[in-house]
């Protein structure tokens, strides 16, 4: 429960609340983006006694695609959950240090992560329809967040479907029940209702982990397609897929960052021997 | 039971035909026996399990050979009477009506929300926590409290209220809403010894408001307007005041209109459905709370593991969009919690419609001819009226007794039914 | 790509525009929504702290009035505890023998279970290890069906049929006796223990099982040397609860076991138990400041005591058993 959150915090997020631009189509030369989406610095995390992340210290830039790579239970994921608070569910989460999206400390206790979320969407391993049709599913946070009407919400709902490709399966059936569609569609559409609200930050929680290749096809040339409007942060084991679709590439390591560059440094000619090693496929 | 021989003989057949040394042929005759004792073991379970099967048929056997011929329309619609074959239940069914539905009405949403609040607001501190795990604990403790004991309670507690407000006695409630009082006159010519010779005057009530009820009896005074029930509606009219040994008129509607002097009024009220008073002594809403306090850890529990049992992905999606925690409950959990919820809270109040003994402690065994009319009119239910029944010593009354079980018994099972679709779609909404 | 981009969007530029507007515009106001929020949260903690009312009352209730009852000239604590005569309504030589219920309430109990549990254990072996699928789906809606009717059916059936069958099998039984309350309550019970011995059961890990029939033993020897012992605490955790549903049963002991407390262990002969003494007193005409009717209250508090005692033990072991296996 985050019924404690206060006053003041709510009013100070309240502001940034306020319409973020997103970014114009022309500004779509990201090397000159010197902004950070989200910037850590020295954080540590905890689950109960176990220490999960070690002093990790990154800047996710700005409307790039940054990937994170590295052996099953190396941190990543619970990186990416900190980054819009979804830990606060599970009991002994706990952290230190620095991490902040834009002026919201994400740490701080009193930080209302019901607007963060907001902000910073996410799509997870499995896909996650909610047993309700298919327009409802992408109606969903439009209707937690904004005051819209039918059409505009129709409107809303249509753009999401686009974005995130699916629409031309599903306009016909809009009012199917959404776990009716295949596995690949599923993950589309949680991908829509996450890009429904407007959301800053899109994290990737190993999309398609679950999906045959189609499917996982498609969800990479979404990323490609929502790069210039979305900061994407995407946690995945497929080496392939990091180098296609990301600009940034992250490699953990035991709960440390032991690289962090361009995603053609890591994969071409990285510093660290043990990255290397992973990205040649030696462990992992 | 012949396949144990042949299975013997096989196992014998394979014994002998193996060739080993002594102490495999003895290993060998000892598994033979020990798959006899699997085997024999295996026919007594089935025979055990069989016993539900014969005692529940032993059951609806004798109860419906002893019921059903007495099963009448009398015995849905009529009143408790006397006589055992104009006795009907129809009181005890409208009461187990009102009753169950009261009680279905509060206990639900405390239920569930005291479902949800343990299931999806896990608080984060520690000792949050630990006074959760105490509330957790103590309701499965209330489970196993005997029904009796929630009857005592409900005796003390809302019957009486601890004597803390008003006393039980009639008509001395310390606090009471949706009833109006009256005075009631009869008029002089519902006196046949007033009326004689006025062959048409009627019989008249007039019915004067008393603001309170312990207002002195009202003093009626010539042109003074009381009110007048003419089919439902009350309808206003001036009446008279004449000295009965003086002179009367001969005019039929006239002396209708008129009342003794001397006539001292019947103090009556009436009573909406929603009238309330404090205590709530032996009335409907008493015995619909005592109910609550049996069926509350009931839907608890079911509605818990139906909460549970929905995938906590759907919540992580909803959390994710930026859905507060309620609003993750109200649009995602509890709407694909519904039918498991829905189930359990079906047995539940099939469970609360069969409960006698908390009902019998607080309205204890009281002759009822009339079904409630407001939240504290005295009443009865079905289960109670059987008991009542049954514990007469006439042989009728017993047949009787066995046709109201067989009712009974008609509610559950459809209760059951419904319950048991519930269910069944749901599982094939799961996949 | 990027043209390939460039073209899906200018596909769609209208609407591009229309949703840009759109998702610039203010957001809802969190205030309103915070505010439901911990409005709707405090109501959720009265749900839960109704509970915890629930039982401080009951204590609460029984307690006062139990203390009551032990103000009386003619009640003594030494009586109470120490004698089994329970004769509360007999004018002059009033005497509240506890133990004159508690016995009625533990040869009902002992009749009961030693028809529910034995009967119970095998058929939820039966149903957890050997029964095939069908088999299943018929039994448990049966003992589902069991487990809803009633308890006044229960009496009813007690007093109408399993008496006069005793009756008629022995002569020495009294028109109320224990045996027949004893058998009903038995009966009541047994889906009870059933379906928990079953929950027990079930809840032993496959492997256990297949690992024991893979040892070369019997489904018999798997069960009754691997499974058993493993779901152990589960099944007494299933008696404990099933006792403490047939200490607190009323209909069938009020309808069927008689009015007439004592000590006696012949199942042929009336007694009365603590329920049906309850029972007797609400139903009667006792007056409501009299000995008597604050003694209903002393009852009370005992059976609750003791059902409650035996059904924290229950929920105890049974959630250690779970979390063995968990």
């Amino acid at each position: 429960m985050n019924t404690s959150t206060l006053e003041t915090t709510t009013k100070r997020i309240m502001n940034q609340v306020a319409p973020q631009p997103i970014a114009e189509d022309d500004s779509t030369d990201v090397s000159e983006a010197t902004q950070f989406a989200i910037e850590a610095n020295n954080l540590n995390a905890w689950y109960g006694e176990f220490q999960a992340l070690h002093e990790i210290s990154l800047e996710i830039p700005k409307n790039q695609v940054t990937a994170f790579i590295g052996p099953s239970g190396c941190g990543k994921s619970t990186l990416l959950r900190w980054f819009n608070r979804m830990n606060d569910t599970i009991f002994s989460a706990h952290a230190t240090g620095n991490l902040r999206l834009g002026e919201i400390d994400l740490l701080d206790k009193s930080t209302d992560v019901v607007d963060l979320r907001r902000r910073v969407g996410i799509v997870f391993q499995k896909a996650n329809p909610f047993p309700k049709s298919i327009f409802e599913n992408v109606a969903f946070g439009p209707r937690l967040h904004m005051q819209l009407d039918k059409s505009e919400l129709s409107d809303l709902v249509e753009w999401s479907l686009r974005k995130a490709a699916v629409w031309e399966e599903v306009k016909d059936r809009l009012n199917a029940p959404a776990l009716g569609l295949s596995g690949g569609q599923q993950q589309r559409l949680c991908i829509a209702r996450a890009i429904a609200t407007g959301p800053e930050v899109l994290l990737m929680d190993e999309p398609c982990s679950a999906l045959d290749p189609a499917s996982t096809l498609a969800i990479e040339d979404l990323m490609d397609e929502l790069r210039d409007q979305y900061t994407i942060v995407i946690v995945t084991h497929n080496m392939q897929q990091a180098s296609r679709c990301s600009d940034k590439t992250a490699f953990f390591f035991e709960g440390r960052v032991v690289e962090f560059g361009t995603t053609e440094k890591i994969f071409t000619k990285p510093s660290s021997q043990k990255t290397e090693d992973y990205v040649r496929g030696r462990f992992g | 039971m012949s396949q144990a021989p042949q299975e013997h003989d096989r196992l014998k057949g394979q014994e002998e035909s193996s060739q080993q040394g002594q102490e495999q042929q003895r290993r060998l005759r000892n598994s033979v026996g020990r798959m006899l004792l699997d085997h024999y073991f295996r026919l007594a379970c089935i025979g055990i399990a069989c016993i539900s099967v014969v005692v529940l048929v032993f059951l609806i056997g004798s109860i419906i050979t002893q019921g059903v011929p007495s099963l009448s329309w009398t015995l849905l619609s009529g009143t408790p009477e006397p006589e055992p074959s104009e006795a009907g239940a129809w009181p005890a069914i409208a009461g187990t009506i009102w009753v169950c539905t009261i009680c279905a009405l509060i206990t639900l949403p405390i239920g569930i929300g005291t479902a949800v609040l343990i299931e999806e607001f896990k608080p984060r501190s520690r000792w949050a926590n630990r006074i959760f795990s105490v509330i957790q604990l103590n309701i499965s403790n209330l489970a196993g409290v005997p029904s009796v004991v929630y009857g005592i309670l409900g005796l003390t507690a809302f019957v009486s209220m601890f004597g803390l407000v008003g006393s039980l006695k009639r008509g001395e409630s310390s606090f009471e809403i949706g009833a109006i009082y009256y005075d009631q006159f009869t008029n002089l010519a519902s006196d046949p010894f007033m009326s004689m010779g006025v062959e048409d005057a009627k019989e008249r009530y007039f019915l004067a408001p008393v603001i309170s009820p312990s207002d002195p009896p009202t003093v009626a005074k010539s042109g003074m307007e009381m009110f007048e029930y003419q089919g439902d509606q009350k309808i206003p009219v001036k009446i008279e005041v004449l000295d009965p040994f003086g002179e009367l008129p001969s005019d039929p509607d006239a002396l209708s209109l008129a009342i003794a002097a001397d006539t001292v009024p019947g103090r009556i009220s009436e009573k909406s459905w929603y009238y309330f008073s404090l205590p709530f002594g032996r009335g409907v809403l008493a015995g619909s709370l005592t109910l609550m306090l049996v069926i509350l850890p009931v839907i608890i529990i079911s509605s818990q593991e139906a909460l549970r049992s929905v995938p906590s992905s759907l919540r992580d999606g909803a959390r994710g969009l930026g859905a507060t925690p309620w609003q993750v409950v109200w649009n995602i959990t509890l709407p694909a919690a519904a039918p498991g919820i829905l189930t359990g809270s079906i047995l539940a109040m099939s469970r609360a419609i069969g409960e006698t003994a908390p009902i019998l402690i607080i309205a204890g065994i009281v002759y009822i001819r009339n079904a409630p009319q407001h939240l504290m009119d005295s009443y009865t239910v079905l289960p109670l009226q059987i008991y009542n029944w049954t514990s007469r010593p006439q042989e009728e009354f017993h047949a009787i007794a066995a046709a109201g079980i067989v009712v009974l018994l008609i509610i559950l099972l459809s209760f059951n039914a419904i319950a048991v679709i519930l269910r069944q779609r749901m599982q094939n909404k799961v996949r | 790509m990027n043209r390939d981009v460039a073209e899906s969007k200018s596909s769609s530029t209208s609407l591009d525009v229309r949703v840009r507007e759109l998702l610039s515009r203010g957001r809802k106001d969190l205030a309103t929504t915070r505010f439901k929020e911990i409005a709707i949260y405090f109501a959720l903690i009265g749900c839960g702290l109704f509970s915890l009312l629930i039982t401080v009352s009951i204590i609460g209730v029984l307690l006062t009035e139990t203390l009551r009852f032990f103000q009386f000239d003619e009640v003594t604590v030494t009586n109470f505890l120490g004698s089994a005569d329970w004769t509360p309504l007999l004018g002059e030589t009033k005497s509240f023998g506890i133990w004159g219920l508690i016995s009625g309430t533990l040869l009902v109990t002992g009749i009961a279970m030693a028809f529910a549990i034995p009967l119970g254990l095998v058929t939820a072996i039966y149903l957890s290890e050997y029964a095939p699928r069908k088999v299943r789906d018929i039994l448990k809606p049966i003992l589902e069906v069991l487990a809803g009717i009633p308890t006044v059916v229960y009496g009813f059936f007690a007093l109408m049929t399993i008496t006069p069958f005793l009756q008629w099998l022995h002569e020495g039984f009294n028109v109320y006796n224990a045996m027949s309350a004893g058998l009903a309550v038995g009966i009541l019970c047994f889906p009870t223990v059933c379906s928990l011995a079953e929950d027990a059961l079930q809840s032993v890990p496959k492997s256990l099982r297949d690992g024991a029939l893979g040892l070369g033993g019997t489904r018999f020897d798997a069960t009754i040397k691997v499974i058993l012992p493993a779901a152990l605490s589960g099944i007494i955790s299933a008696f404990l609860l099933a006792v403490a549903r047939a200490i607190g049963e009323t209909m069938i002991v009020a309808l069927a076991a008689g009015s007439r407390p004592q000590a006696t262990i012949d199942p042929r002969d009336e007694i009365q138990t603590m329920t049906g003494f309850m029972v007797q007193m609400a139903g009667g005409d006792v007056s409501n400041f009299g000995t008597e009717y604050f003694s209903m209250y002393a009852v009370a508090f005992t059976l609750f005591l003791i059902t409650l005692s035996l059904t924290m033990v229950g929920n105890i072991v049974r959630r250690r058993y779970r979390e063995t296996y968990e």
